[in-house]
């Protein structure tokens, strides 16, 4: 076993995921079966291996210091599931 | 304070920088504004949006990083760092983590005379996050908080210094170094009240003579220079109370609440921090051109240190003097353009540090709101010098100016405030006073010379102040011989 | 032109129940035509965008209740669109080729003022104030957009089954799935729901459904078509291709989408092709490399008979075929699901219900987070958030995600090396035909098997086609042509000299549609 049941629920936590417990217990079999497969990688040796993070060798996008014209204001909270004086709302902040 | 520990102080400071857009889009980089009205899809971070680097913000960071004698990166790169706030559309704020534009600078502070140079450890570029309303008095009393995204995508940079810092007056002397230099290199605000400059402090203790660090206890929501003082003034006594009972430091993140003049523990996360930082695939790397670099550096402004050593050697002020002047831009350039009508170091050093910053830290304000031009200050001086006005009047004249943004002769003439110096419209005045008063004449003859003070006092009495005191004086003398 | 004899013939018939005898005896309805075909019928002005347009709804209407193609459908939009070019047109205006073509969106392309889900419940209403860049390029090509098409949730699947809302058919057999993630694009051009349909693709999403659907995808390269406004799986990965009936469309879809955009960092500094250029029927001397580790075990052999098929014929018309390697393939499948889901995780942060989408009303911030999240997101997608962000957590970033980085660099190396010696390679897309509904729905594994012949090219960033060559059972069989970096151009030659030379690569599927049935 690679990952247990708590660290499914640490991983949770963290991704903002209330799991039940039929969840947990599927992701926990799920992801170790795939992290067992990942185990593959361990047979690969990197050592002398640069991390590939971009595939093509841009460097230096840049883009002028020039403003536009900003969202309306009634677009930007077009979507908003909740709204008060112009502003998102959200719940009680803990 | 025992001598038992020694306080050990790093500080992060968010500098917000003063371009004309945002990092990552071309939205107005305001402050202020409507809610949500300095907003776009990119800064918003809707669905599908994509960031495209603001070039300005490069060129401030390395402009720091040069005035702060960093070394500058060759190649440099963004990264997400992942945590959820409602202040942070995208959940993740676009920093560097690994490899930053800036490191391994310092800084060079005065604390009362003592100088002492600060390691800097590094400079990141990141996009600043939103603002958070609160329904209620506080966060925690709120049952649900407003988020306003003006400010998200703001453009900032990180500050990190060694912990090299001993005290509370030096983070400060720290700090108002900082302020001072980066208000030089013109790329902020630096207002700590609007939250353009912003600093969270690390703080520890370890005992005198140890090497090992203590556990750290980082401070924030320190909003003024006066608060960071007193923050850590604060948290080193709550330490030592901790250790001297024996006790262990807590690490954790502390919050300074200015009313009560004490930091408290923020609420521990449900979590422990995990950024789970990786490479921003949306962004590509920098690679910074040497020549460019070189550019930049050949074009800094003169800076604090340099300016202040040249107002010493050039202008023969005082180190203390060129130290205050110099230690805002505003006010070392407003100096020098009074200098250029009124070329007197000496007085517009005095009256730069006494009546000007009196009257403007009475009123909480910026140089810059300061409404007296340097030309009007210039001519005031002039008045004064000769003999125009006395030195008395020029320091009412002076306020009226600063309230008013009036010229001086305006000023002068509308009080009908202008010196009496003609000796012919004296000596009528002056002959009176004598007549009206021989004891006090015989007095001075008798060679007490103060009485000749009674007399002068009554000249100016009777011209109600504006008879020029030197020249009533010399014509006393002559009468009385 | 036969064609437009064709055409008379089928206006004065009235025109949508006609059905057309074409290429060969099959029977073609003008639903079946390519865009290139069509856009000669509206040049001379044989055919208006608004009939072709209305023949497209009607079809849909027949059809989508069974193929289940489309989230939305934008009628009006489509037509207005159609009635303005049709106004242009009358006016002479210069008209691109795809001026007045009916087309589909992925619907994870953003689409001002239209609904854009990604398939999920998250984005259930999600109405975006902006246009993706080829939403805009399309609309100044004159484009006319039927609406947005079914995928897995988040472009996470093989087989469109994912999709939060419901899956989608295979046009070729209602049985099988028609691929993913973006089946209901590919099921759309197949079915004769729309001209054309863009995809996305980020370890395969074009071209599996391509491959199983029978139509033409590509892969652009990394960079050559803007991801502005393309909603982000992985974003390292993640490119936007065209689905279409033949090669000649794929060149035309692809010289309006492609081209380098100020408003995607990763997009490439070059001018825009003409990838028409490339359509020649020549292979002669080209060397084509046949990579071993795709012709392995696991292979179906009647897809591999097609794949020798094909083979002999490129040889016949004077390609070179030999075998090659890539050692490293195996590997570039684990790579693939860290690093996809590592980006994910980060770009799946977003949807917390404060801004836009489902929000889960709840006391307190972080119950309403967990509680939208939770019930707004899909199996798959909380699978893959939960393992990308295993793997960035603090103790594994370098057993997982720095490995898989580096191992995404071999896998590179390994493209670079042979296409030192080849002009492109050969493979097939999947190696098997389409798989049945609920077959790998249970096992996340075996369905992540099945994008093991496309995901080391995204690893890659490399370009690749997936063109229709025979069928197995009724169920089409693709052949994967994968290039050089920016060489798209190679692939659009050999497919084309493929179409041209055999009748496999345009199967159509049995669905009847009839109109006003």
């Amino acid at each position: 076993m690679k990952i247990s049941k708590q660290d499914v629920e640490h991983v949770a936590v963290l991704s903002r995921l209330e799991l039940s417990e039929n969840e947990k217990e599927n992701y926990t079999e799920t992801l170790n079966s795939i992290l067992e497969y990942m185990e593959l990688l361990n047979r690969v040796d990197t050592s002398d291996v640069e991390p590939t993070a971009h595939v093509l060798p841009l460097i230096n996008i840049f883009r002028e210091d020039k403003p536009h014209e900003p969202l309306d204001r009634k677009m930007a909270l077009a979507n908003a599931p909740d709204e008060e004086d112009g502003c998102f709302k959200v719940p009680r902040i803990v | 304070m025992s001598q038992k520990y020694e306080t050990v102080i790093g500080l992060e400071i968010h500098v917000e920088l003063k371009t004309a857009t945002k990092i990552f889009c071309p939205c107005p980089n305001e402050f202020g504004g409507e809610p949500n009205t300095h907003v776009c899809p990119v800064c918003l971070g809707l669905p599908g949006v994509m960031p495209v680097f603001n070039k300005r913000v490069l060129e401030f960071a390395v402009k720091a990083g040069l005035a702060l004698s960093c070394e500058i990166a060759s190649y440099s790169k963004f990264d997400r760092k992942n945590y959820y706030y409602p202040d942070l559309p995208k959940n993740y704020q676009v920093s560097q983590y690994d490899l930053p534009i800036c490191k391994l600078g310092s800084v060079e502070i005065n604390n009362n005379g003592e100088v002492k140079t600060i390691g800097i450890t590094r400079i990141h570029m990141e996009e600043d996050a939103g603002k958070l309303l609160h329904g209620g008095a506080t966060i925690t009393s709120s049952n649900y908080s407003r988020v306003d995204l003006n400010r998200t995508g703001v453009p900032l940079i990180e500050i990190v210094s060694e912990p090299d810092l001993r005290s509370a007056e030096e983070a400060r002397a720290y700090m108002e170094k900082m302020k001072a230099i980066l208000e030089y290199l013109d790329v902020s605000d630096v207002k700590m009240e609007q939250g353009s400059l912003r600093c969270d402090a690390n703080i520890s203790l370890r005992l005198v003579g140890a090497e090992k660090l203590g556990t750290k206890a980082e401070i924030k929501n320190m909003n003024s220079f006066r608060s960071l003082q007193r923050a850590i003034e604060y948290e080193v006594e709550r330490q030592t109370e901790i250790l001297d009972e024996g006790g262990r430091i807590v690490q954790e993140t502390r919050s300074w609440d200015e009313e009560k003049g004490i930091t408290v523990s923020m609420r521990s996360k449900e979590e422990a921090h995990d950024y789970r930082y990786l490479p921003e695939p949306d962004l590509v790397p920098i690679i910074v051109d040497p020549k460019w670099v070189n550019e930049l550096r050949a074009s800094l402004p003169e800076l604090p240190d340099a300016r202040k050593k040249r107002f010493v050697k050039e202008l023969g002020l005082s180190e203390y003097d060129a130290g205050i002047i110099t230690g805002s831009r505003a006010l070392a350039d407003y100096f020098d353009e009074v200098m250029i009508k009124y070329n007197d170091p000496k007085t517009v050093a005095n009256w730069v540090m006494g009546e000007l910053l009196r009257l403007i830290n009475a009123g909480d304000m910026e140089i810059t709101e300061n409404k007296i031009k340097p030309d009007q200050f210039a001519a005031l001086l002039q008045l004064q010098a000769d003999g125009t006005i006395s030195g008395k009047m020029a320091k009412t004249v002076f306020e009226e100016m600063f309230a008013t943004g009036k010229g001086p002769e305006t000023i002068v003439k509308e009080k009908g405030m202008v010196q009496i110096s003609d000796e012919g419209a004296l000596a009528t005045l002056i002959e009176k006073v004598i007549a009206a008063n021989p004891r006090s004449v015989e007095d001075y003859k008798a060679g007490k010379e103060k009485a000749i003070g009674f007399l002068v006092g009554q000249i100016m009495k009777e011209t109600k102040g504006q008879a020029n005191p030197g020249v009533v004086n010399k014509l006393l003398i002559e009468k009385m011989k | 032109m036969l064609l437009m004899k064709k055409m008379a013939v089928l206006k004065s018939h009235g025109l949508f129940d006609i059905v057309l005898e074409m290429r060969g005896g099959a029977s073609l309805s003008l639903t079946s035509l390519t865009a290139h075909e069509l856009s000669e019928l509206l040049d001379k002005r044989e055919l208006s965008s608004k009939e072709l347009t209305v023949a497209h709804l009607e079809r849909i209407g027949s059809v989508d209740d069974k193929v289940k193609a489309f989230t939305t459908l934008t009628a009006e939009h489509a037509l207005l669109q159609a009635e303005e070019i049709d106004k242009k047109r009358v006016h002479g205006e210069k008209l691109s080729p795809l001026a007045g073509i009916p087309m589909a969106l992925k619907d994870n392309m953003c689409t001002r003022g239209i609904r854009t889900t990604c398939s999920s419940k998250i984005l259930e209403d999600f109405v975006p104030p902006y246009d993706a860049t080829v939403t805009e390029k399309l609309n100044s090509a004159g484009t006319v957009l039927l609406g947005k098409c079914n995928m897995d949730e988040f472009a996470m699947g093989s087989s469109t089954e994912n999709s939060g809302f419901f899956a989608t058919r295979n046009p070729h057999d209602l049985n099988a799935v028609p691929g993913g993630s973006s089946g209901g694009s590919a099921a759309a051009v197949a079915a004769q729901e729309a001209v054309f349909a863009l995809g996305s693709d980020t370890g395969g999403s074009i071209r599996l459904p391509a491959s199983f659907c029978g139509v033409v995808g590509l892969k652009p390269t990394y960079g050559c078509v803007s991801r502005y406004g393309l909603i982000a799986y992985a974003s390292s990965l993640d490119q936007i291709g065209p689905l279409t009936r033949d090669m000649t469309d794929c060149a035309l879809v692809m010289s309006a989408i492609a081209g380098h955009d100020p408003k995607d960092s990763t997009s490439a500094p070059m001018d825009i092709p003409d990838y028409s250029k490339y359509l020649v029927n020549n292979v002669k001397g080209m060397k084509i490399g046949l990579p071993k580790e795709y012709f392995g075990a696991g292979i179906d052999p009647q897809v591999l008979a097609y794949l020798q098929q094909a083979i002999g014929k490129l040889e016949e018309m004077g390609a070179i075929c030999e075998e090659v390697s890539l050692p490293h393939t195996m590997y570039a499948l684990p790579a693939y699901y860290i690093i996809a889901p590592a980006e994910a995780s980060s770009n799946l942060a977003r949807y917390d219900g404060v801004q836009y989408g489902l929000r889960v009303e709840a006391e307190d911030i972080v119950s309403m987070y967990c509680k939208t999240r939770s019930q707004g997101f899909g199996d798959e997608v909380k699978r893959r958030i939960m393992l990308g962000t295993y793997a960035l957590s603090s103790g594994y970033y370098d057993a997982y995600y720095m490995k898989a980085l580096k191992v995404r660099t071999l896998v590179k190396r390994d493209f670079d090396h042979v296409f030192e010696n080849y002009d492109c390679l050969l493979t097939p897309t999947s190696p098997t035909v389409a798989f049945n509904h609920g077959e790998k729905a249970d096992d996340p594994l075996t369905m992540y098997l099945s994008d093991i012949c496309t995901i080391p090219v995204n690893l890659a960033g490399i370009p690749s086609l997936s063109l229709p060559f025979g069928q197995v059972n009724g169920r089409p069989v693709g052949l994967q042509l994968i290039g050089k970096a920016f060489d798209e151009g190679t692939l659009l030659r050999v497919g084309y000299s493929l179409e041209q030379s055999t009748n496999l690569t345009k199967p159509l599927p049995a669905l009847k549609g009839g109109s006003r049935a």
